[in-house]
């Protein structure tokens, strides 16, 4: 089978370029998508391939954009939506809740909203607190939505197709740090199912359960964690909201352990809530309490070792299995 | 020319103007080497802007700043050392280096601070007249803001606000012609921002932002309206910047002459020198002596941001809360 040496960026620049081509409902909009390319570069060279109306430039107003993304959709589009950085979607947040995702409720099944937003998330770019969150968990918490975190080329590749097909709106997040991210890809690489998390790294003692950004640290902290000749297995959620609760719990009875790393904060987190999950469907199987690694509760700051303490590092997530695995943290 | 300018005023118009050329045109510079992170957006070539509007305020007089807000800081007053070891993500920073370029503030002087929202700052200048009002002082807050943030809603229910309340505002669009690649040609509906104005209640002007002199005039009939009751004015600057929207923008929106002509032509310290020596207002020997000073006062700023020490792991858990139990 031939193969494509291709980025995380470019996987999803060619995701879009598949759905622009085979779909004429589909079209991308955001700030600078157009000429620019996207502040991220993904969209580079699609205006040329594809025109104005379909990469279509924004002013900068989240709210006016996000909220046109849902009308769109509801009269026959299948938009996608871009916003630079999830801190600034919350100027549409109202638009992406009390629209898109209640919508089809209040009209009582009427309305469904094929709308799909992808957004870049999290922090470790010394961008301080306006621009670096991690506040998928937020949208992770909301009825109507579907949230998704690739963290794999070829869920950059294949997610948005899956989105654009799902009729409700589907929230992707994409980790900043992630764009760079080299490899390579199967050349008829396509669709994925965006309804199960997956074991990126099967192992016996302990359960490393993750996604999005954190997913690299996660398996770095993994193999260092072999060296020392502890067996840990990695999940990778990929899918926040629905969560994948059949693969979290199937690894954590045969593991017995688990730790949730999340770069989210922790108070309220996506964490708390696989944490509650697994106590509440298989108590019994552990052999120690859940453990989190998350980022500190502050606001992001910007020097640059006060960013990199208030993240989840591999240290620490290998530190707090160890402690799981021998009791000796 | 504004008659109400004295030759002190007019000796610090200049020096803050010089200042912050300085302090952005070194700031280019360090950038290059690697050594500053993040996003740093420099205000050069803008300097008219702030300086005229900010020399009619007082300490107690509130700004709301931008992304791009060195030029804001340096004329409100703050000191260049504590802006610059903030950048550097020092301790000694004005924020103690968890804010950087993009949060410089200094609430001493009445700067509220940057902002990495494009458009926070209009409600915030809303809620810093209106405590003048209720307390009935005759301060002013002005909201700097760019021609991008000029079509987000938060922007234009402050404005709206403003007059509905007829608060002691002035909302400054500083339009640059563009937000990040965005040409305001294209993104903003009407010709001109200021055309907005009559939309909400106040008046609207438009001032070359590379005329000193213009923005002072307008400016100062604007606060003084604001101060004496009058409510809200919307002044629309039209000016340019010289550099990418953040360093490291490779520009490929922009033609490559274009800064160079409005540097050669129009440029705002150029225009001001120009124009104070040939009335014989100050003479070039003056100017010099400020540019020496200045030099030597950012590159102090430099070295010692260079020097200083990090912030330390304690400080990364306090400022969250002043008390939390
Ligand atoms: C709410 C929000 N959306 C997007 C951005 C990203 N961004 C930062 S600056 C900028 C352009 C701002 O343009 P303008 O208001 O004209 O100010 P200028 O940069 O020209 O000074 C954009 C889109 C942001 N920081 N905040
Ligand atoms: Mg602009």
């Amino acid at each position: 089978m031939s193969t494509v040496t291709t980025t995380y960026r470019e996987a999803i620049r060619e995701a879009i370029r598949e759905a622009l081509r085979r779909d004429p409902r589909v079209f991308l909009m955001g700030e600078d998508v157009g000429a620019y390319g996207g502040c991220f570069a993904v969209s580079k060279g699609l205006l040329d391939e594809f025109g104005p109306e379909r990469i279509r430039d924004t002013p900068l107003s989240e709210s006016a954009f996000v909220g046109a993304g849902i009308g769109a959709a509801l009269g026959g589009m299948r938009p996608i939506v871009e916003i630079m950085t999830v801190n600034f979607s919350l100027l549409a947040l109202d638009q992406i809740l009390n629209n898109a995702a209640t919508l089809l409720h209040m009209s009582g099944g009427q309305f469904n909203v094929p709308l799909v937003i992808r957004m870049t998330t999290g922090g470790g770019r010394q961008l301080a607190a306006q621009h670096s969150h991690s506040l998928e968990g937020w949208y992770a918490h909301i009825p109507g939505l579907r949230v998704l975190a690739p963290a794999t080329l070829e869920d950059a590749r294949g997610m948005l197709w899956s989105a654009l097909e799902d009729p409700d709106p589907v929230l992707i997040f994409e980790h900043a740090l992630l764009y760079n991210q080299a490899g390579t890809l199967p050349a008829d690489a396509g669709a994925v199912d965006i309804r199960r998390a997956r074991v990126r790294r099967p192992g016996r003692d302990v359960s490393l359960i993750t996604y999005g950004g954190s997913l690299p640290k996660t398996l770095e902290a993994a193999g260092r964690l072999a060296a020392e000749g502890i067996d840990a297995e990695v999940i990778d959620l990929r899918s926040l909201r629905p969560l994948d609760d059949a693969t979290i719990l199937a690894s954590v009875a045969a593991t017995r352990r688990a730790v949730i790393v999340d770069e989210g904060w922790r108070s309220g987190s996506l964490a708390a809530e696989i944490s509650a999950r697994i106590m509440e469907n298989a108590f019994y199987e552990l052999d120690a309490p859940v453990a989190r690694v998350c980022s500190a509760e502050v606001p992001m700051p910007y020097a640059r070792h006060l960013e990199q303490a208030a993240l989840p590092q591999a240290d620490t997530v290998i530190r707090v299995a160890r402690g799981l695995v021998r009791g000796d943290g | 020319m504004s008659a109400t300018l004295t030759r002190d005023d007019l000796l610090r118009a200049y020096r803050t103007m010089r200042t912050i050329r300085e302090f952005e045109e070194r700031l280019h510079v360090e950038f290059a080497t690697g050594e500053i992170p993040g996003f740093v957006h420099l205000y050069a070539g803008e300097e008219a802007s702030a300086t005229g509007v900010c020399l009619h305020l007082r300490p107690d007089d509130r700004i709301a700043s931008t992304h791009r807000g060195h030029g804001h800081c340096i004329a409100k007053g703050m000191e260049v050392a504590p802006m610059m070891a903030e950048i550097y993500g020092k301790k000694t920073g004005i924020c103690g280096g968890k804010g950087g370029s993009m949060h410089v503030a200094d609430l001493d002087v009445g700067m509220m601070g940057a902002n990495g929202i494009v458009g926070g700052g209009g409600p915030l200048i809303c809620g810093a007249a209106l405590a003048a009002k209720m307390k009935g002082t005759d301060g002013v807050g002005v909201c700097f803001f760019g021609d991008g943030a000029s079509n987000q809603g938060m922007i234009l229910e402050a404005m709206n606000l403003a007059t509905v309340w007829r608060l002691p505002a002035l909302f400054v669009a500083e339009n640059n012609g563009y937000a990040e690649a965005t040409s305001s040609k294209y993104s903003v509906a009407c010709d001109n921002i200021a055309d907005r104005a009559g939309g909400f209640g106040m008046p609207g002007v438009i001032v070359d932002g590379h005329d000193f002199f213009a923005v002072h005039e307008a400016a100062g009939e604007a606060i003084a309206r604001a101060r004496a009751g009058g409510g809200p004015t919307l002044l629309e600057v039209k000016l340019n910047r010289y550099y990418g929207h953040f360093e490291g923008d490779q520009q490929t929106y922009r033609a490559t002459d274009e800064v160079k002509r409005i540097r050669e032509t129009r440029d705002c310290l150029m225009l001001f020198t120009r124009r104070v020596s040939s009335a014989g207002l100050l003479d070039l020997a003056e100017l010099e002596a400020i540019d020496r000073d200045v030099a030597a006062q950012i590159d102090a700023a430099v070295v010692a941001a260079k020097a200083a020490p990090k912030p330390t792991a304690a400080d990364l858990l306090t400022d969250v809360y002043v008390e939390y139990a």
